[in-house]
């Protein structure tokens, strides 16, 4: 059946955007990544964000200094990749070597492992609204692309940021911050990269879980909608959302019972089955929280179509940041310290995580609150 | 802003979802019972049967007293409005007789069709007026769910943008009402949400996965902007279906697999289950196409089961006839499908002529084709 172009424009237009063959390699790389067991490191800290890891261990930040603690992680043995499906790399990195004189991107998918890269160029303020922001990077995007492909990148990574806040998110910053998602994510298919789509509620604030929940919910049925509105196949995407917690003044504590029940319904309530996995970030989450959280999501007594996993960035690397403190002397322990993170949050992400001195599974499922409260 | 004002309880939320989990227990579908005086006079015109209140009384009865066999089959009947208030030859009103039986009673409680101007002949659904009162009597007289269709149609130029976000809007208001509903000490009708895009027209299995997959995105995105508890609602929607007139024929196999993926796409996992209407199908294409769903290869994380009028009373109509004598014999149908309709929704249907379970699954293709 032949549809003429003023039909194209009024319907829903049936023109493809992807061959059933770049199909098949965006589901196949999404799967790769959060195979069972597996996680992503996200190692895509900009040189600023470096500054302020490297200030607090009295590293300089200079580019061999970076290059070295990347090449510190990258360089562990290789059972890495049980545990990890995917790194997400900064630029910089990406054409960085080993000390063995490797790029790092072979590195990593020598052992197997998927290698991503942040392709945003950070926030822009939104006039307006009370300091909202959305994200910029859509220029010339469908070229980078192209060349991340060239240069061994098989998916991405682009963070949106809101927060919650006496009118805030607005519907504007839902809205744009959709959109703007949902662009990046058709560019990086057109050019055969998995998009990692990052809508970001911020933990700042003084709200309970209830208002987190909730607000989480409003702003990814608004992704849901704006990837369905801009064509986007989902099987090759994959989510990395915020956990549903209180925010950080928030007076009352909760449990990570709690948090996965609220995160977890709120994610049912609004990713599509086709969505083959879902990889929280940290936030401002300590390393041991993260991976008591993650391991609760996948223990909650609800049903998760899709993969929970990891994609941590400090969750993995503090420890590790701590027992380098630049030193050469301090490498193996440093890349013990990583290793063993790794090894958590991949028990984790499967809730076989026992960490000494907890109850065991049948003591903590009682602390569930039935899930109708939420 | 989103600022949370919850309107429902924890018990409400719990009374929504545990009904709607009571309709699609496994093995369980809905008996669509409603259709208006006008689409029975269509029925009864085509077995030479007057269409009188009696005979639609006679009609029904003989559905809702078919014996125990049906028990496992039926989770739910949609009712229409006059047959609520009907009673049995022992003057047992009809919802008991069905509650009694273990299932739950269901009311159709839109009013029809209406154009939208300046459209290619597309409408929306009228009936929100006064739907909460309504709906809180309905619920008195012992409804715990409701339904409500909305049409859209493939042709060149349709669905349009608007119908589809006027026929989703129009459908998470009706679903927030029905939500919303107290009687006393009871609360709440579970809303079953039906955006129906009809299978006339000459196009192929894609087109309609492509518009099913649109429309459902809306429906869900209105659902949200509304406030509805999905876990409280149920979908029925139509399977993704070549056009009647489209001349390429496909398989059971194809239309499940074109089905779930657009399901898997749109609809959160949130929804307890999802109730196939069966439009223009034949008994044994319902069933078979049922059955396909639940043997597919990709996760389902919801009940994939059936609502169907036609494809449940087809053959019992025939057989009864207008006549008393053959009234066992017309049940007999009816129990018959109904048990086939049971295997479907959990993928054990074998019918004539068909290989079992194994033989269907190598007909699957991968499902990045679609």
């Amino acid at each position: 059946v032949k549809f003429s172009r003023r039909e194209w424009a009024l319907t829903p237009s049936p023109y493809p955007s992807l061959s059933p063959e770049q199909k098949q390699e965006l589901a196949t790389i999404a799967q790769r990544i959060v195979a069972p067991g597996k996680g992503i490191l996200a190692a895509d800290e900009s040189t600023g964000t470096m500054a302020k890891r490297l200030q607090k261990i009295n590293v300089e930040n200079t580019e061999e200094n970076r290059r070295y603690f990347r090449d510190l992680l990258f360089s562990v043995d290789p059972s890495i990749s049980q545990h990890v499906g995917g790194v997400i790399f900064f630029h910089e990195t990406l054409y960085q070597k080993s000390d063995k004189g490797v790029l790092f991107p072979k590195v990593v998918k020598d052992k197997g492992i998927v290698v991503g890269i942040k392709v945003d160029k950070g926030t822009a303020g939104l006039n307006g609204t009370d300091g909202e922001t959305t994200t910029q990077g859509l220029d010339g995007l469908s070229e980078r692309c192209a060349q991340y492909k060239k240069d061994g990148c098989d998916f991405a990574k682009w963070r949106c940021v809101l927060k919650i806040a006496h009118g805030c998110p607005s519907p504007l910053a839902i809205a744009e911050n959709a959109n703007v998602l949902a662009r990046y994510a058709s560019i990086c298919q057109q050019n055969g990269l998995v998009p990692i789509v990052e809508p970001e509620i911020l933990p700042d604030g003084d709200h309970d879980l209830q208002r987190c929940q909730y607000v989480t919910e409003k702003v990814l049925a608004a992704v849901y909608k704006a990837l369905s509105d801009h064509h986007v196949y989902l099987e090759g995407t994959l989510l990395k959302p915020n956990m549903v917690t209180a925010g950080h003044s928030c007076p009352r504590k909760y449990t990570p019972q709690e948090v996965a029940m609220a995160t977890v319904t709120a994610l049912r309530r609004t990713v599509p089955a086709a969505v083959p996995g879902i990889c929280f970030l940290s936030g401002g989450q300590s390393e041991e929280e993260a991976s008591l959280n993650l391991n609760a999501m996948n223990q909650t007594p609800l049903h998760r179509p899709w993969k929970l996993t990891f994609s941590y960035g400090r969750a993995l690397q503090a420890s590790a940041l701590a027992a380098w403190k630049g030193q050469p002397a301090n490498k193996q322990a440093a890349q013990e310290a990583f290793f063993t993170r790794a090894k958590i949050n991949s028990l984790a992400s499967k809730g076989e995580y026992k960490p000494t001195g907890q109850v065991d599974k049948a003591a903590s499922q009682s602390l569930y609150t039935a899930s109708y409260v939420y | 802003m989103p600022h949370a004002y919850p309107f429902l309880t924890p018990e409400q939320k719990k009374e929504l979802s545990d009904i709607a989990q009571k309709i699609v227990a496994p093995g369980k579908g809905i008996l669509a019972a409603d259709e208006s005086t006008g689409s029975v006079a269509k029925r009864f015109q085509s077995i030479n049967t007057e269409n009188t209140e009696e005979n639609r009384r006679l009609y029904r009865q003989l559905l809702f007293t078919a014996d125990d066999r049906i028990n496992p089959c039926v989770g739910g009947v949609i009712f229409f409005h006059e047959t609520l208030y009907q009673k049995t030859d022992d003057g047992k009103l009809f919802p008991q007789v069905i509650k009694d039986r273990g299932m739950v009673v269901g009311i159709k409680v839109d009013k029809g069709v209406v154009p939208l101007a300046g459209t290619n002949g597309e409408t929306t659904t009228q009936g929100l007026d006064g739907l909460y009162e309504r709906c809180a009597q309905y619920k008195k007289d012992g409804a715990d769910f409701a339904k409500w269709r909305c049409v859209l149609k493939i042709t060149p130029t349709t669905p349009s943008r608007l119908a589809i976000i006027e026929n989703a809007n129009v459908l998470a208001r009706y679903a927030s009402i029905c939500q919303m509903v107290r009687d006393g000490g009871h609360h709440g009708i579970v809303p079953i949400v039906e955006p129906e895009i009809l299978p006339d027209g000459d196009h192929d299995l894609k087109r309609c996965q492509y518009v099913t997959e649109k429309v459902l995105a809306a429906v869900y995105k209105a659902l949200s902007d509304h406030h509805v508890y999905l876990e409280g609602t149920l979908l029925k929607p139509n399977m993704v279906t070549a056009g009647h007139s489209c001349s390429h024929k496909y398989t059971a196999q194809e239309i499940a697999m074109a089905t779930v993926t657009a399901l898997r796409r749109t609809v959160p996992p949130a929804v307890p289950g999802i109730t196939f209407l069966s439009g223009g199908q034949s008994e044994e294409e319902a069933s078979v196409n049922l059955n396909a769903m639940n043997q597919c290869p990709l996760h389902r994380p919801w009940a994939l089961t059936f609502s169907y009028g036609r494809a449940l009373q087809a053959s019992a109509l025939k057989t009864w006839a207008g006549k008393k004598e053959n009234g066992k014999a017309c049940q007999e149908e009816f129990i018959k499908r109904a048990l086939a309709n049971n295997q479907a929704s959990i993928g054990k249907y074998a019918s004539k002529g068909e290989g079992g379970a194994a033989a269907g699954e190598s007909l699957f293709v991968a499902n990045h084709a679609y």
